[in-house]
């Protein structure tokens, strides 16, 4: 993930799209238009996205899978297509090693039980950062509660970069597991992966990366990257909710045992014992979200009409340009680094203002952004604030939006601040 | 500003937030109780001071968080300084909501609820050092959900 890279692409144009999105067309119930800033919670769906699961309802729907009348053929068709699609995007070897689950946090959890069970032994250690969203921490205290592993913790900078040097020090011959956030969902960090997984390959762990707020907004390889596992959500880049996705090395997910059992992941079954599947099939228990699958497919294929490349670039813009707007205002603290080391993600702070009073004027403007913890109590206590305004882009918001977000605040201050 | 921005923050409550009725300690304290809530992070601690026949002769807060949750812990305080304790237990939630006045929705509730939530436990919480029982009159009245733990550290607690 090269930042510097971002420079030499075509420029994007947001209102090419978002004639694509009639949601970002709504004006609110007071009159004002909507600013959608809440991308980092979830992402609008282009009414292509809409079109294929209606389509697929209305034409080809059937189960998938050992189906052999002609709608069970098209929907395996479609799913698999899918399945592809979503290898193609993130460069894995083969779509076996793409595993559909109902998430992110579905993907990490499958991890943490199929291999973590599996493979930690009292004593273990866990590299955790402290960056990182609930999904990617909690399923490690579980694991590390049930297997007597430690967690351990890379800490952050005052700008919110992570401290490299302390990786070295924490990692040792009893670290297993580093995981790890691609761009954080609070602080927008985007973390320098392929230094991190050099060095955790060195000292013999392997590396899980959360893409959640990284595959939706930059060109993700796996291969380039080398990561052991990869997870991320379909409805953070346009996809429905329900839908996610676990890449993972060959022979790690051969290696591990199957996580939930039941139809659809066996290859025989007796009354004493089963056997399991093959891949990717071993890990995708149950009917799968089929229409999700397909749809998420279709969100790939839009995506890349967009361009990952020319997204990332787009986002830096209107980054920068938030940032211009924010650090003019009085009393008025951005978290993390500056534009050029982080994804299109505002997080902020405004004296003597609560987040959830900031947020709730700027709904008034028609400003949709999120107050609270984002689902990172560790990072709010290490950032010693118990909530922050989030402002989170895509490439479907303009700069024109961005500016909304100065005189909004300057509004709200004089609401709440008026001594 | 418009009208929309203020349905929320009425003056009333503005003027609450930016000078709240008894905010600070109380001394010779006999019931004390501290919550949050954990999804934002308001925090709202209640101090009183209740005579053997249940009348609240001192009542205080302490906290930090939204306009909404400090301004309804200062409405509350102020509503009930001077009452008995009975007439606390009576006040319910629905009560709370109409005497803060601005139209909540659900997640703002919460906010406004928090005061409400701890005076409810405070009643029934002695101060550290001191193990009095609630008076007669009162505990035969409580009807409501099981008594909350007793003590002045913060905790967790359900509805009242």
């Amino acid at each position: 993930m090269s930042v510097a890279a971002r420079e030499s692409v075509p420029a994007l144009e947001p209102e090419q799209w978002r004639s694509d999105f009639p949601i970002l067309r709504r004006v609110l119930p007071n009159g004002t238009k909507l600013t959608y800033f809440d991308n980092a919670a979830t992402t609008q769906r282009p009414r292509q996205v809409v079109d294929a699961i209606v389509q697929t309802y209305e034409r080809h729907y059937a189960n998938v899978l050992r189906g052999v009348h002609t709608l069970a053929e098209e929907s395996d068709n479609l799913y698999a297509a899918a399945r592809e699609k979503v290898r193609a995007l993130i460069n894995a070897p083969s779509a076996e090693q793409v595993i559909f689950t109902y998430g992110a946090t579905s993907a990490i959890n499958l991890v943490a039980r199929s291999w973590g069970d599996a493979t930690l032994r009292s004593g273990d250690e866990i590299l955790l950062t402290e960056m990182e969203h609930h999904s990617n921490l909690v399923p490690w205290q579980q694991l590390a509660a049930r297997r007597g592993a430690a967690i351990r913790w890379i800490p952050i900078t005052d700008d919110g970069l992570l401290e490299l040097d302390a990786l070295d020090r924490l990692l040792s011959d009893r670290t297993r597991l580093v995981a790890v956030t691609a761009v954080s969902n609070v602080l927008g960090t985007i973390n320098p992966l392929e230094e991190i997984i050099r060095r955790a390959h060195a000292a013999g762990a392997i590396v899980l990366v959360d893409g959640a707020q990284a595959v939706p907004h930059m060109p993700i390889d796996v291969q380039a990257l080398d990561c052991d596992f990869l997870a991320f959500s379909g409805h953070k880049m346009l996809g429905p909710t329900g839908i996610g996705v676990l890449y993972g090395k060959r022979e790690l997910l051969e290696s591990m045992p199957p996580f939930l059992g039941g139809g659809g992941m066996i290859r025989l079954v007796e009354m004493e014992r089963f056997t399991p599947g093959d891949l990717p099939h071993k890990f995708e228990a149950g009917t799968p979200p089929i229409v999700e699958a397909i749809a998420l497919g279709a969100a790939v294929d839009y995506l890349n009409r967009v361009g990952l490349a020319a997204i990332h670039a787009y986002e830096l813009r209107l980054t920068h340009r938030a940032h211009q707007c924010l650090q003019s205002l009085p009393g008025l603290r951005i978290f993390g680094p500056k534009p050029e080391q982080k994804g299109g993600i505002v997080s902020f702070a405004l004296d003597r203002l609560h987040a959830h009073d900031v947020a709730q004027l700027l709904d008034r403007a028609g400003i949709a952004v999120r107050a609270g913890h984002h689902c990172t109590m560790p990072l709010h206590k290490r950032l010693g604030v118990p909530a922050t305004t989030r402002a989170s882009f895509y490439f479907y918001n303009t700069l024109e939006e961005v500016d909304r977000l100065g005189p909004a605040l300057e509004r709200a201050m004089h609401t709440l601040r008026r001594k | 500003m418009s009208t929309g921005e203020e349905e929320l923050y009425l003056e009333h409550v503005l003027a609450h937030y930016e000078e709240p009725y008894h905010r600070g300690r109380c001394a010779h304290c006999t019931h004390v109780h501290e919550d949050l809530n954990p999804l934002c992070g308001d925090r709202i601690r209640m101090e009183l001071q209740i005579d053997d026949k249940g009348t609240i002769k001192e009542i205080w807060f302490e906290g930090d968080g939204c306009c909404i949750s400090q301004a309804a812990a200062s409405m509350l305080v102020e509503r009930f300084d001077g009452n008995h304790i009975d007439e606390v237990k009576k006040f319910t939630a629905a009560d709370m909501l109409a005497m803060f006045g601005a139209r909540l929705t659900p997640n703002r509730q919460k906010c406004a609820l928090l005061s409400w939530r701890v005076l409810q436990a405070a009643i029934y919480s002695p101060a550290d050092g001191q193990s009095q029982p609630a008076p007669q009159q009162c505990t035969e009245q409580n009807s409501q959900a099981a008594q909350p733990p007793t003590g002045s550290g913060p905790t967790l607690s359900g509805s009242c």
